[in-house]
């Protein structure tokens, strides 16, 4: 009993050492000039587009990713025409920016895009900046959260089978139809469960981004790189004003997904 | 819908899971494919729905191939293994969508879910969804929905497999009297001898791969035309020596003839019961003895030769080691080239003196 007890209470100060103090002393620094403080920290320019830029990228992140996710997964766990080992293989990949540090990916990026690569100094002359831009940014938390959506999806799409759209194509309906009217309705929440994650992903994404835009305030900076600077700064209650934003933004959205999964139980 | 398939073949990487297939069913006929598992039928059955390609052979449906024909303009039924039901529409739902994809009119659509929730019997039920139903309501929605596009040939994979043995036995009269008043083509695949028996106008046998035979179930069982279809209908035993029975002598004409012997082939009790066939039977032993429900099954040994038989209960009940006679009525007899019934010689002439 006692030995129960222990375990219940170490859990139980594990959870509030590690995420319920830490969300305080947040609220606590974001508050401690007051309200104007808090304030003032989120009204900066550079705050404001900040927010703006990670913004940005968490929506069309998010779009790509959920598009190309949705694709990706019916291939391969339906396609016929994609050989068993091909499948295999992609399927190993998809894992790939799970496994590989964002920094990494984020200097692949720089290597392969960057002013002094082929592919970018072109594009450079043509005018069309990647790296140490918006675009580049976009590429990097694309890579970090492409396994998300389809990691999500995968597991539905095989445990419901393929017979409930083979049984749509037998009475007439094509591709499109199927994947509208009996497909989409039986992935909707897992999607809506990988949309979740990925948005949260793409708000507190930092170290991808950090080495692929070069940090350049009110160009290149996204709120968490701001934190990063506000803190190398000892401004720490601008800090703690952009961190409580993305920190509050973020309970918000795994509150949402905590509601769409009890949904997902009712079919 | 007359439905030809000439020299159909199918393989799964290595495995060859259909063999040069070639049938014809004539509009209006009930077939079921049987055989044992992994043989094959549900690999025709989906290659006639379009939803696997053959590799090579030819499937013609009123004359016209449809081999190159997605599954969408077939005009085909398909009742799958398991059902199928879209989870997440109702009863009428899942029975409109077929018609809304061919985009009925909302009346018309109206009147055919009502006629087919009526035919089925699922009256009461249109607002439900598929988990809140018993096996056999949605084995009757998947087989409303297959129907409702009105098509022309209707395919049903296994439609009793996942049912409980009472309903089972239900569903599958209801089925026969349904198609016979549709008077649509249906070709159903079981591995269930009782079920194809039972329900179907001709069976198709499939081993490997292979067509072994098609006829009527009384032809089939009547006259196996190889090894396989004799030993897989009914329960039989393999006799390596058959020439050694009385009657049976000239099985010994071919060498390596072996006889199968079905239990139904085979009468036994004691000399009184024989009367003037009493030349025809031999001597045998009672071995085990084991009580069927609604019969006796009995294992009588003769000379070496092991048998089983059904015995009436209401016949003097037999013991483990009782002497009894025991005749065989025929034998099914193959070798490596070819295979025959044969009749006991001796029931023919009851004068006969065997020496």
């Amino acid at each position: 009993m006692t030995v129960r007890r222990l375990w219940i209470g170490l859990t139980t100060l594990i959870f509030a050492v590690l995420l319920i103090v830490p969300l305080l002393r947040i609220v606590q620094g974001a508050f401690d000039n007051g309200w104007s403080g808090f304030s003032a920290g989120i009204t900066r320019p550079e705050a404001l587009h900040a927010l703006l830029m990670t913004g940005i990228i968490a929506v069309s992140v998010t779009i790509v990713n959920t598009v190309f996710g949705v694709m990706l997964s019916l291939y391969l766990v339906r396609a016929n025409w994609l050989g068993k080992r091909l499948k295999a293989v992609m399927n190993a990949i998809v894992d790939l920016p799970f496994a590989v540090s964002p920094v990494i990916g984020g200097l692949m990026i720089v290597l392969l895009l960057g002013p002094d690569s082929a592919v970018g100094a072109l594009l450079g002359r043509a005018g069309v900046d990647i790296v140490y831009a918006l675009p580049g940014m976009i590429l990097a938390t694309l890579f970090v959260t492409f396994p998300i959506v389809i990691r999500e999806v995968m597991p539905v799409l095989q445990e419901v089978g393929s017979q409930q759209e083979e049984a749509a194509h037998m009475m007439g309906a094509y591709a499109w139809t199927t994947f509208w009217r009996v497909t989409w309705p039986l992935i909707r929440w897992s999607v809506v469960y990988g949309v979740i994650l990925t948005v949260a992903r793409c708000l507190g994404e930092f170290g991808a981004v950090l080495v692929v835009s070069g940090n350049i305030i009110n160009k290149t900076q996204t709120a968490t790189t701001l934190v990063y600077q506000d803190v190398e700064n000892f401004d720490l209650t601008a800090a703690n004003a952009v961190a409580l934003v993305l920190a509050a933004a973020s309970v918000l959205l795994l509150l949402v997904m905590e509601w769409s999964k009890s949904r997902k139980e009712v079919h | 819908m007359h439905v030809e398939v000439r020299g159909l073949n199918k393989s799964f990487g290595s495995f060859q899971a259909v063999k040069d297939v070639g049938f014809s069913v004539e509009k209006g006929q009930l077939i079921g494919l049987l055989g044992p598992s992994g043989g094959g039928k549900t690999s025709i059955l989906r290659m006639l729905a379009g939803l696997e390609t053959p590799d090579s052979g030819d499937i013609v449906f009123h004359g016209q191939r449809v081999n190159d024909l997605p599954p969408q303009e077939r005009g085909i039924g398909f009742v799958f293994q398991n059902y199928a039901l879209f989870k997440h529409m109702t009863v009428s739902e899942n029975i409109a969508f077929g018609l809304e994809v061919k985009k009925w009119n909302k009346a018309k659509i109206k009147e055919r879910v009502a006629n087919l929730t009526e035919l089925t019997g699922l009256k009461g039920f249109e607002s439900r969804y598929p988990h809140q139903l018993s096996g056999g309501q949605r084995q009757r929605v998947a087989f409303a929905r297959a129907l409702a596009p009105e098509p022309q040939l209707l395919l049903l994979d296994e439609p009793f497999a996942a049912i409980d043995a009472k309903i089972r036995h239900e569903l599958r009269s209801w089925l026969r009297e349904m198609i016979d008043r549709l008077g649509i083509t249906s070709i159903f695949v079981t591995h269930d001898q009782d079920e194809a028996i039972e329900v179907a106008d001709e069976i198709m046998i499939i081993n490997k791969g292979n067509l072994e035979q098609k006829g009527s179930p009384w032809e089939i069982y009547k006259d196996p035309k190889t090894p396989f279809v004799a030993g897989f209908i009914g329960e039989s035993r393999i006799v390596d020596n058959i020439a050694e029975l009385r009657g049976f002598a000239d099985a010994a004409a071919t060498s390596g003839t072996k006889g199968l012997i079905r239990p139904e082939y085979i009468e036994i009790g004691r000399k009184e019961e024989f009367a003037q066939l009493l030349s025809a039977t031999e001597a045998g032993r009672v071995s085990h003895i084991h009580f069927r429900g609604s019969e006796w099954l009995v294992e009588v040994e003769v000379g070496g030769i092991k048998l089983v038989t059904y015995r009436s209960l209401e016949k003097e009940v037999l013991h483990p080691g009782d002497e009894v006679q025991v005749l065989v009525h025929r034998a099914y007899l193959f070798n490596d080239n070819q295979s025959w019934v044969m009749e006991n010689k001796l029931k023919a002439d009851p004068m006969f003196v065997y020496i």
